[in-house]
């Protein structure tokens, strides 16, 4: 025993031991060892903004520019010339509070379903996490996300708008517009890997999802009641429907919506998880 | 108590090949088969499948450093790659105690808009490294790399050179309980590699275990002391390394006369692609043996599909126990380094005239080697051929003895009666 001591004086015995062996079934996530790596998961949501606006002329800028244009396209063709409705609320706060939590959703989806296509040269050299890649690139959004909130905070303050006790929701919000886009970013990226329609079915999606959100419309537009319930069925009609409500205290979603959208965005949150684990065993061999 | 870190019982991995040549299906493929085979089991199971590896039994003790050698395809990587967790075995288990760190490719992870420094903590956390670990190391590390004054400076501007540099550099500092090594010493130039050689046989005297795998024999003989050979995804032999070398090199399955290669011995986007090597006697047959007193041509002929700044081919040449004798590469003579500066896309053949009277009788090994100096090396095969050496009628066989060395070439001698 005594050599073995000594060289457990001298350098301790791994904390880490693992069995490599095929696995079987359905897996949930292991946090643990998500936890474990979570410099990795750090370095890499600081790798994509440093990188993000790389060689642009006007870098970070483009953070608030990409929504604040669409903004003010919204504005001028929705709210000027088709005349929709916007709860009452100044159309330039209605649709960039709407953008905000979108826009989120929107990158974080199309960045995640690609990131494992994109990161191939990483997943077959070396081990950890892959999980950790679609989350990054998810979190990584919310850079973007904090710097238009500030310009939200500020259009907020130009229109005079109070905030109400709602405010407090706000992360509520973000939350499930998080859970919302890695469930479907997990999803994406998984099938991604053997099949690569995903990359051009993403862009389509994504704008047919728009449109079933309440971004450029209220979602009070839709009849109250069970139709409304099967609307929050998209959790994104929640999360945008919401945070605007906890933004300008107007538009208040049902409950009943909010609990589809809450539930629906946990069953894809939580399926993601399971089909991501179940086709990562074979990323390697076949990204 | 045992101190076997790497526990590998009867680890297998099987590929599918041939249904997938793109690499991946299309989700209209996937659908079309699901119909097809609805009320059906498992099609997907049936198709062509090869195991990469199979039956693979070792253990590694703590501290131990292991070679892994054969041919290319011989399984080498794939093992690694189920070690570093990279790929799931299609049957049996492993087991290993302790922090492993891989080096199966370096520079893993770089990215060309980021500096070097922002590297440095990119890649090293992506290798395991803890961020502390990286602060304490990083002027070593920037050191050994000797890019100092580039640290800053987006690598996407480095020669090829600097980032290979760097990114061993980082890969080298670090500082697992089990590291998994895979022909990173192919890279660089020979100063470098080494000082590569050199920080990996501190690491294994620092008492951490090594898996290494090369085709470079002389490294392998300075580095392990045991080695496994595989053949075809088999353990042909595990043995010491003196031995497992000697057997690589002249045993199994190595060609003589020619050597032809198919499609798969390089990846597939790999712009170099082997044919065939082949000896020449001076009638210009294929021969599998070679007189002494005769000269005799190497001829390598390989495919560019596209065209290759810096190539160079060279040719290996080792006796049976893996002791190198010369290298040798197409453009070592400045005029023709000149002429050749660049390759354009298309089928050639570098020529090599041995000269007669240089080799003694016995079994030789050729190799062959595509690289661009500095940059990257394309292909690798240290023991392509065997070759036979006859050394009928060489200078001095009227004395029928064996002679020492593998050398036998005609020196001009003089005789002279000195006056008293």
């Amino acid at each position: 025993m005594s050599p073995a001591a000594e060289l457990a004086v001298d350098r301790p015995r791994s904390e880490v031991s693992v069995w490599i062996r095929p696995s079987r079934g359905w897996g949930f996530a292991d946090l643990k060892e998500l936890w474990r790596y979570r410099e990795l998961i750090y370095f890499l949501i600081w790798r994509d903004v440093k990188v993000r606006y790389k060689q642009t002329l006007l870098g970070a800028a483009w953070a608030i520019l990409k929504p604040f244009l669409s903004m003010v396209v919204f504005t001028v063709i929705f709210a000027g010339l088709a005349q929709l409705e916007t709860d009452g609320i100044a159309p330039p706060v209605f649709y960039f509070s709407g953008l905000l939590p979108w826009v989120l959703f929107q990158d974080g989806v199309t960045k995640a379903g690609n990131s494992l296509v994109a990161s191939s040269n990483l997943i077959t050299k070396v081990y950890f996490p892959r999980m950790s890649i679609p989350l990054a690139l998810v979190v990584s959004g919310l850079v973007d996300f904090a710097l238009s909130f500030v310009v939200l905070l500020g259009m907020v303050a130009f229109y005079g708008i109070r905030l109400t006790s709602a405010a407090w929701l706000i992360p509520v919000f973000l939350g499930l517009a998080l859970i919302a886009s890695l469930g479907v970013g997990f999803w994406l990226a998984a099938l991604n890997v053997s099949y690569r329609d995903v990359g051009y079915v993403t862009p389509f999606l994504v704008q047919a999802w728009m449109y079933a959100s309440p971004v450029v419309y209220p979602a009070t537009l839709i009849p109250e009641g069970f139709s409304r319930i099967v609307y929050g069925l998209n959790p994104m009609a929640g999360v945008v429907q919401g945070f605007r409500w906890a933004i300008v205290g107007a538009g208040a979603p049902s409950a009943g919506m909010l609990f589809a959208s809450l539930g629906m965005g946990l069953v894809l949150l939580i399926s993601g998880i399971f089909v991501f684990r179940r086709m990562e065993r074979h990323f390697a061999d076949i990204v | 108590m045992s101190d076997v870190v790497i526990r590998v019982e009867s680890i297998g991995k099987r590929y599918r090949i041939g249904s997938r040549p793109g690499g991946y299906d299309t989700l209209r493929d996937a659908i079309a088969a699901a119909l097809a085979s609805a009320g059906r089991r498992k099609p997907t199971e049936s198709g062509e499948t090869i195991w990469a590896v199979r039956h693979v039994t070792f253990d590694v003790g703590r501290g131990q450093v292991l070679g892994i050698i054969g041919r290319n395809g011989a399984g080498k990587s794939t093992l690694l790659k189920l070690l570093a967790r990279v790929t799931e075995p299609t049957e049996g288990q492993a087991r290993i105690d302790g922090r492993v760190g891989s080096l199966l490719e370096v520079g893993t992870g770089f990215h060309p808009e980021l500096t070097g420094r922002e590297n440095v903590y990119l890649n090293g956390a992506i290798l395991g490294m803890k961020r502390a670990e990286i602060d304490r190391k990083f002027d070593e590390i920037v050191e050994f790399s000797e890019v100092e004054r580039f640290v800053d400076t987006p690598v996407k501007r480095y020669s090829s050179g600097m980032y290979l540099r760097l990114a061993f550099a980082v890969a080298a500092h670090l500082e697992p309980e089990i590291l998994i090594v895979d022909e990173v010493l192919a890279v660089g130039d020979a100063e470098f590699q080494r000082k590569c050689l050199g920080k990996m046989s501190n690491v294994a005297r620092e008492g951490r275990t090594v898996l290494f795998v090369s085709h470079n024999m002389s490294a392998i003989l300075r580095l392990t002391e045991r080695c496994l050979v595989l053949e075809r995804g088999r353990i042909a032999m595990e043995a010491p390394t003196p031995e497992a070398v000697d057997y690589y090199m002249t045993a199994g399955d190595v060609a003589a006369g020619e050597r032809r290669w198919g499609a798969d011995s390089v990846p597939v986007d790999s712009p170099f692609r082997p044919v065939a090597l082949r000896v020449l006697d001076p009638r210009g047959r294929i021969a599998e043996r070679v007189a002494s007193v005769e000269p005799f041509t190497v001829e390598f002929e390989y495919l560019l599909s596209r065209e290759l700044t810096g190539l160079r081919v060279g040719l290996y040449l080792s006796t049976s126990r893996g002791e190198p004798l010369f290298t040798s590469f197409d453009t070592d003579d400045p005029a023709r380094f000149e002429q050749w500066t660049s390759r354009p896309a298309g089928r050639f053949v570098s020529r090599c005239r041995v000269p007669a009277n240089l080799l003694g009788a016995g079994t030789f090994v050729v190799g062959v080697n595509a690289s661009a100096f500095r940059i990257r090396s394309f292909f690798t095969d240290e023991r392509a051929l065997t070759l036979t050496v006859d050394a009928t009628g060489a200078p001095g066989s009227h004395w029928p003895e064996p002679r020492g060395g593998p050398l036998r070439p005609a020196l001009e001698w003089d005789i002279v009666r000195e006056a008293d």
